[in-house]
């Protein structure tokens, strides 16, 4: 029960002993006489897990049996703490001292920011498998049941009369995926620029509201009863559809976006703390099969393909294009050009003649 | 020297002390850090990004929707706090305690229940949409939710101005001829305006600083119905933050200007006093 705030000394002595810990076992000369004692009893660690919102129920299973299996493999008990939130308000918050020591967020941006703040170092999506990036989802339209506007493909969006509900994509991240996956639906098929921000700028005259975030949009959707379709992360669509009991129904487009939420250690917290490689362990373990199964009963989809294609029904393959792909090659690029002030995003709405 | 009174707490600079160290913690110091922050801003850089026609529309809908909450608020908190202090009725002890409901309720509360009531399909929507009011995702909206989140300043503040009044002067002002017009507007309504205007200001300042309701009612439609600390937080999902405090200092001085306006009306109230 060592809730007490560790000091450096002590908490150095952990690194040291969980170290040699996963070595004793082998060894039978091994350490000094003081470390062996300390190791038969099991080492405590506490890991702050700093994710987005709708996560909350993947990494509470998944952190329960990190902790099994670590326990038994490295006798150290690890308590993963969560915190959740929006994407980039949790960014903000680490970047202003919680101290994460892994961020699971949701945009590439948010957690760059972070490297950018130099919490993170450089490099960061080269030290894990995948880039970093453990499992992924996309984008899809929740219609009501029966999809009785006929909503198939993105060009349907802007038929007359239909109504859209999606977040605002200078406020949300579900809302930014959004709007680079209708862009991108236009880029991706051989659509110029110029196409995209037509169609665009039809989508959002299509949108009657403009929610804060991810979840006031669902409620706006789902229980207010606005709008025809709403635009929503793959994983979420379930849970929308699951508690609308039969009033709703998911469609997929024949190509939307690949959302990519990557992982990463937080060097200068877990280095303080002195837990980086239970933090790094901790990462690794959310590729493993076991880990990438439970990934996919939540609904995201894992980046182990056979795992993935065991659960072919739930996730159908579509075509999914990154935003690499259609936006200026790279998140920073998206953002400058798409949702900075004054960038494409604002002009949407910028009244004509100004 | 020997004739000033005993008071009960101790003296007056270790009073003084702690009131300055705690104005200066809790506001002062914050604020300082916002102007420092966004005076990190060239000049130029602060006007595009606070004083662009999209933040001033959103100022514009702000301040417009705060003063028109305040004003409905002064006018039903009246009735309200006047019916609560001058009438016994069965339950009155439960509305009175319901009044401070809005203090206690996390206002994102109020804006998810209010939005659900006032669209299409909700309770009150499935009457007043087929009849043209729009109260959810509009204008109207907005100004709703600041009526509900401003209202206990009113009323908390009249009433106990209403009870330190006597019924008996009113008796005195019927029995020498005055109809019930004139007592309310000679008698009654003189000593009643500094609390009144007190009230005004606290629903108003509330309502400027609202977001938690705000952005379930509105929609946050840009030119529309986007109220300024949305664009705040616009900017802060950017990173941008010198920008995010751009605005949150036009947003403050903007309301510093108008508490200092009704302090002063409250002050000449005061002096005008019957």
């Amino acid at each position: 029960m060592s809730r007490r705030p560790q000091t450096p000394f002590r908490s150095l002595l952990l690194v040291l002993l969980a170290a040699c810990g996963c070595d004793s076992a082998n060894k039978t000369g091994g350490p000094s006489p003081a470390a062996q004692t300390e190791s038969q009893k099991p080492l405590e660690v506490e890991l702050l897990n700093v994710s987005y919102d709708p996560t909350r129920e993947l990494w509470r299973d998944i952190n329960q049996r990190f902790q099994e299996e670590y326990a038994a493999q490295e006798q150290t008990n690890v308590t993963v703490k969560q915190s959740h939130g929006g994407s980039g308000s949790q960014a903000r918050a680490v970047i202003d001292g919680l101290e994460a020591d892994v961020v699971t967020l949701a945009l590439y941006t948010d957690t760059d920011a972070i490297r950018k703040a130099g919490l993170i170092e450089e490099g960061w999506q080269n030290r894990l498998p995948f880039n970093s990036l453990p499992y992924f989802s996309t984008i899809v339209f929740v219609v009501r049941k029966g999809n009785p506007k006929g909503i198939k493909d993105w060009p349907d969006l802007v038929r007359e009369g239909i109504e859209i509900v999606t977040p605002s994509p200078k406020t949300s991240g579900n809302g930014k995926l959004s709007f680079l996956a209708a862009w991108g639906s236009v880029v991706s098929r051989g659509g110029s620029p110029d196409d995209a921000l037509e169609f665009v700028k039809q989508l959002y005259r299509h949108t009657p509201v403009l929610d804060s975030a991810a979840r006031g949009a669902t409620t706006t959707f789902a229980q207010k009863g606005i709008g025809d379709v709403h635009l929503t992360w793959e994983n979420e669509s379930r849970l929308e559809v699951e508690e609308a009991k039969g009033e709703l129904e998911v469609v997929y487009p024949p190509v939307s976006i690949r959302a990519e939420p990557y992982v990463a250690v937080v060097d200068a917290n877990a280095k303080r703390k002195g837990v980086e490689k239970v933090a790094e362990d901790y990462l690794r373990f959310v590729y493993t099969p076991v880990a990438q199964e439970i990934i996919a009963r939540h609904g995201y989809r894992p980046i182990n393909d056979t795992i993935r294609r065991g659960h072919e029904e739930e996730f159908p393959e579509i075509e999914l294009f990154s935003v690499n792909d259609v936006a200026e090659g790279s998140w920073d690029g998206a953002y400058e050009k798409f949702f900075a002030a004054g960038a494409v995003f604002d002009q949407i709405y910028q009244p004509t003649g100004e | 020297m020997t004739t000033i009174a005993r008071r009960a707490l101790p003296g007056f600079r270790l009073g003084l002390g702690y009131t300055l160290i705690w104005v200066g913690l809790l506001v002062v110091v914050p604020l300082i850090g916002c102007l420092l922050k966004a005076s990190s801003l060239s000049f130029d850089d602060f006007l595009k990004a606070a004083w662009n026609a999209r933040a001033r529309a959103a100022y514009g809908f702000t301040f417009g929707s705060s003063l028109a909450a305040a004003a409905v608020n002064v006018v039903i908190g009246l009735l309200v706090a006047w019916v609560l202090v001058r009438y016994e009725f069965p339950g009155k002890r439960l509305v009175d305690s319901l009044v401070d409901l809005p203090f206690a309720l996390p206002t994102a509360v109020a804006g998810l229940v209010y939005s659900q009531l006032y669209v299409a399909n909700g309770w009150l929507g499935q009457f007043l949409v087929p009849l043209g009011i729009k109260a959810a995702y509009s204008r109207l909206a907005v100004v709703l939710v600041l009526v509900f989140v401003g209202f206990p300043f009113v009323v908390r503040t009249l009433q106990p101005v209403l009870e330190s009044f006597d019924a008996e002067t009113e008796d005195a002002a019927a029995l020498l001829g005055a109809s019930r017009g004139q007592t309310f507007r000679r008698v009654i309504m003189p000593g009643l305006l500094p609390a009144l205007i007190t009230g005004f200001a606290l629903s108003f300042a509330r309502a400027i600083g609202e977001y938690g309701s705000v952005v379930f009612v509105s929609g946050n439609m840009p030119f529309r119905t986007e109220i300024a600390p949305v664009l705040i937080v616009a900017r802060l999902e950017e990173f941008a933050y010198k920008e995010a405090t751009a605005i949150a200092t036009v947003l403050l001085a903007m309301s510093l200007s108008m508490l200092v306006v009704v302090n002063f009306l409250e002050h000449w109230s005061k002096r005008h006093d019957g």
